[in-house]
């Protein structure tokens, strides 16, 4: 096993920095400027002038070097330098996004905790909700709850969320005025009624995102559990006079959550990717949101960032879920 | 006893906070959010809209624009103008006073060196500066002494406000900023975000492209103002939301740019928590005629160019029967509302400047084919008018933007019946607006008949806006398609007009001058064939009060005198 993740470790290099590669060519030669962000009023020679300041005008391999160099070595210095107060970053300059001017690992970390409160709890709730609908619906197979379920699985599958986040907004916060329609995110939670308050901004997108989450899990812990039920060693159980509970939430379940933790785990690094709709529509100003707003803006470097960071933990979070999928079942062996 | 008269006399005070003008910081928090978020809180860094109303609370020029577009002061003690001798009698030279005991917002006095250093620091040429064009034709920023600052032009300057003047051109803190010139403009993260200002409030935290909070200046020049203690602008999300936030569930005070459709603005006003306000500038949706001809059966390098004049375009008729068959109240009922009028102009604000011409607003099909059969363009077999065998198609293209396509489908529909093929086309806004040499799809090579988009003059005089009709301003591969007369219109009388203009000084003159360039290619020529006067649309709530909608600076120019209506 550990030769099995060692070697998977040392090959995820070559692919990353192909696919850096890769990235940085194809947001380059996507139409689109920076440029198309400055209005009409400016004169042409001051937006040559601004383009330069930028760097914008280097050419592309210049420019690529430059991010590897910035995103390998001035970053993680910097990061270091923070932790222990050394000076090995010195002047350098750090990868800084063309729109704000702010170096984008600052903005990144302002907005993963946004991300992981909001997407995480979603993602969170969504399994809690799914995998309890999964597991009924299977053992009562055709039953009205199983039904139910499913007509609740198609419309969380169906339904896009700018769709669900917007019906949720002019039911719960236009007509019931329950629930705040902006997400503060300078919201600190220092006491009982400031959690409150959290909780209740949280309510409508973690509502949204949640019920596409548990609509996906519960169609998974329903599919694997039917396979399970089938089994023979499902009928050798209740012939030795197993309790029925037993049966199901024992022998039956443990079988059937394996391949669901993998899809829960290859999922992970959706939540870092963020929802770019949601978000957008309830104003958390998380990376999903950066994300969208860098691309309309043309702002390559933090484009680039962000997709290289979502890159390398797909390849991550695919190495954990292989893992864990050799630990869960003792069958399966990678050497 | 004496504790309850203690407790009277509070409450005898905070009725009378009520009735009276409140002190400072006596409304509490006042929120405010913008479909865009704010990036960075130094204008000369970015020219978003979003970052210069943000940056407006905290940073201020020596002199503003008020709501009715006249000049005020801010920092500078009055308008220096001829007649008080502020400017010199021959207009090389403005001389302005700082008003006096003025301190930045961490307790330093404001002297004329920092204004010098913000000349400086604009002026500087690795610098990118957004606002460059705002330091135009200075030669020199001195001062005289601790509170004058003297700005001597390369030559006259007959409108001398536009360094210091207006949200675009603010002070900046010397001791600040010293560090921050050139090359290292940007990596001044900490100073770009929260500026020191002499504004009614200072940047208390800022996260990039979401929050700004705020709290009152307490050096702030009206010991009395601001009435608010804090202030937060939000942004992101798009304008229905904002607009919702305000108008419908009454969780922000005050939304800018709340551009939705007209039927949304009026359910969102029936709920009755707020107001929609409007700001009429000089910003206008228009078509802009192609007078070379971009037909890609030319070798590349000759499409669009002076070379090639349009082949149907180039026939005033034409341009003249296709403004006619448009119906541009139809227009504004369908795309703006409130936001939109009918516009003939390209300067239709302020009054002074513009011509107020009419005569092309009543929809006239009749007319326009009258025009057409007379010019020769006669309907053929198919309905489709042409002469000396040459079909009268039409490529129109504008972004990507759903009013726009609206537009294109209804100005499509009265083309058509007048005999016009009409082919449309949609291109993304950040390729359209990219200025990119190597795409076939942006506005400065205009590879089509008619587009569409909205420009404005981002001064009230506009002489730098009607630069952009000279010959010499045509964009073509000789110079990477960088210019801004996209039509490559080229008429000696204009260019000679416009010449004119910069060397006029007296101002009835000026607007003279300006209305008639403005009728030269508009009304006259047809070369732009303006559709709506677009507004900005922002919203607030019943609950504030003071809002002046002002479409010559800062929205938020005043906001100083907003406060909590109780």
């Amino acid at each position: 096993m550990f030769v099995f993740t060692l070697r998977r470790l040392l090959l995820a290099i070559p692919t990353l920095l192909v696919i850096s590669l890769v990235i940085y060519l194809l947001v380059d030669f996507a139409p689109g400027s920076p440029m198309s962000e400055i209005p009409l009023t400016v004169p042409p020679e001051v937006r040559q002038k601004m383009i330069a300041a930028l760097g914008a005008d280097q050419p592309v391999l210049v420019r690529y070097l430059l991010w590897l160099r910035q995103f390998f070595w001035v970053e993680p210095a910097y990061l270091i330098d923070g932790w222990f107060g050394t000076h090995l970053a010195g002047d350098e300059q750090r990868i800084l996004s063309w729109q704000s001017r702010s170096p984008v690992f600052t903005i990144i970390g302002q907005r993963i905790p946004q991300t992981l409160t909001v997407v995480g709890t979603a993602y969170l709730v969504g399994a809690l909700i799914a995998i309890p609908i999964g597991i009924y619906s299977a053992y009562r197979q055709y039953s009205w709850f199983d039904q139910l379920g499913t007509l609740f699985a198609m419309i969380g599958f169906s339904v896009p969320t700018f769709f669900t986040g917007t019906l949720f907004i002019i039911i719960f916060a236009v007509e019931l005025g329950w629930f705040p329609t902006k997400y503060d995110t300078m919201l600190n939670v220092t006491d009982w009624s400031s959690f409150l308050t959290q909780l209740r901004q949280m309510t409508l997108p973690v509502m949204t995102l949640g019920l596409a989450n548990a609509a996906a899990i519960s169609r998974y812990m329903r599919s694997s559990m039917l396979d399970n039920l089938g089994q023979d060693y499902v009928r050798t159980a209740r012939a030795k006079g197993e309790p029925e509970r037993t049966v199901v939430l024992k022998h039956v379940l443990r079988n059937s959550l394996i391949p669901v933790v993998t899809v829960i785990a290859l999922g992970i690094p959706s939540i870092f990717g963020g929802a770019i709709i949601t978000e957008n529509l309830f104003g958390v100003n998380g990376i999903g949101a950066a994300l969208i707003l860098a691309i309309h803006a043309s702002d390559l470097p933090m484009v680039q960032t962000l997709t290289f960071i979502f890159a390398a933990l797909i390849v991550l979070f695919n190495l954990i879920a292989d893992i864990l999928y050799g630990l869960l079942d003792p069958r399966i062996r990678y050497d | 006893m004496k504790f309850k008269t203690a407790l009277l006399g509070a409450v005898a005070m905070a009725a009378l906070g009520n009735v009276a003008w409140a002190d400072r910081g006596t409304d509490g928090d006042l929120k405010i959010t913008f479909p865009q978020a704010v990036s960075i809180m130094n204008p000369y860094l970015s020219n978003g809209t979003k970052d210069v109303y943000g940056s407006s609370l905290v940073l201020e020029p020596l002199a503003g624009i008020d709501d009715q577009g006249n000049l005020i002061p801010k920092l500078a003690v009055e308008i220096p103008t001829i007649e008080n001798g502020g400017v010199s009698a021959d207009m090389t030279s403005i001389t302005w006073k700082l008003q006096p005991g003025l301190l930045w917002s961490d307790g330093t006095p404001v002297t004329a060196d920092d204004a010098v250093f913000t000349a400086a620091y604009c002026m500087d040429p690795s610098g990118g500066c957004a606002q460059l064009s705002k330091y135009d034709g200075v030669k020199s920023v001195e001062a005289l002494d601790a509170s004058t600052i003297k700005v001597t032009f390369t030559g006259p300057k007959p409108y001398p406000y536009t360094a210091f003047v207006g949200a675009l051109s603010p002070l900046l803190q010397k001791a600040q900023f010293a560090a921050c010139q050139g090359a290292a403009a940007p990596t001044c993260t900490d100073a770009n975000n929260m500026p020191i200002g002499t504004g009614p409030f200072k940047v208390t935290g800022f996260t990039v492209n979401d929050t700004v909070t705020f709290e009152a200046n307490p050096n702030y020049r009206d010991p009395a103002k601001p009435a608010f203690a804090t202030a937060m602008i939000k942004g992101g999300g798009d304008a229905e939301s904002s607009a919702r936030a305000v108008m419908q569930t009454g969780e922000f005070d005050y939304a800018w740019n709340t551009q939705i459709p007209p039927d949304s603005q009026k359910a969102m006003a029936e709920a009755g928590k707020g107001e929609f306000v409007v700001a009429f500038g000089t910003l206008v949706e228009r078509l802009e005629m192609n007078m070379t001809d971009p037909s890609a059966d030319l070798p590349e390098g000759e499409r669009s160019t002076a070379k090639h004049p349009h082949p149907i375009l180039s026939d005033v008729n034409v341009r003249k029967a296709l403004s006619m068959a448009i119906d541009r109240a139809a227009l504004v009922e369908v795309g703006y509302g409130a936001a939109g009028e009918p516009a003939c102009n390209i300067l239709p604000a302020p009054a002074a400047w513009s011509a107020g011409d009419t005569s092309c607003i009543a929809q006239d099909l009749e007319g326009a084919k009258k025009l057409l059969d007379e010019a020769g363009w006669v309907p053929g077999a198919d309905g489709i008018r042409e002469k000396d065998g040459r079909k009268l198609h039409i490529l129109y293209q504008t972004t990507v933007n759903p009013v726009r396509q609206d537009f294109q489908a209804l100005i499509k529909d009265w083309w058509t019946s007048i005999g016009v093929d009409v082919e449309l086309k949609a291109v993304d806004p950040s390729v359209f607006f990219g200025g990119d040499a190597g795409s076939p799809d942006t506005f400065q090579k205009f590879y089509a008949d008619v587009e569409m988009y909205a420009n404005n003059s981002d001064a009230i005089d506009p002489e730098a806006y009607l630069a952009q009709y000279q010959c010499s301003h045509a964009p073509s591969p000789d110079n990477q398609w960088q210019g801004d007369n996209i039509n490559r219109f080229c008429d000696p009388a204009y260019d000679s007009t416009y010449a004119e203009l910069q060397k006029t000084t007296d101002v009835a003159k000026r607007q003279e001058l300006a209305k008639k360039l403005d009728m030269m290619v508009t009304t006259d020529s047809k070369i732009v064939v303006p559709l709506v006067h677009r507004g900005t649309l922002s919203a607030h709530s019943n609950a504030l009060g003071g809002v002046k909608i002002n479409a010559w600076d800062s929205e938020m120019w005043n906001i100083a005198d907003w406060y909590r209506v109780k």
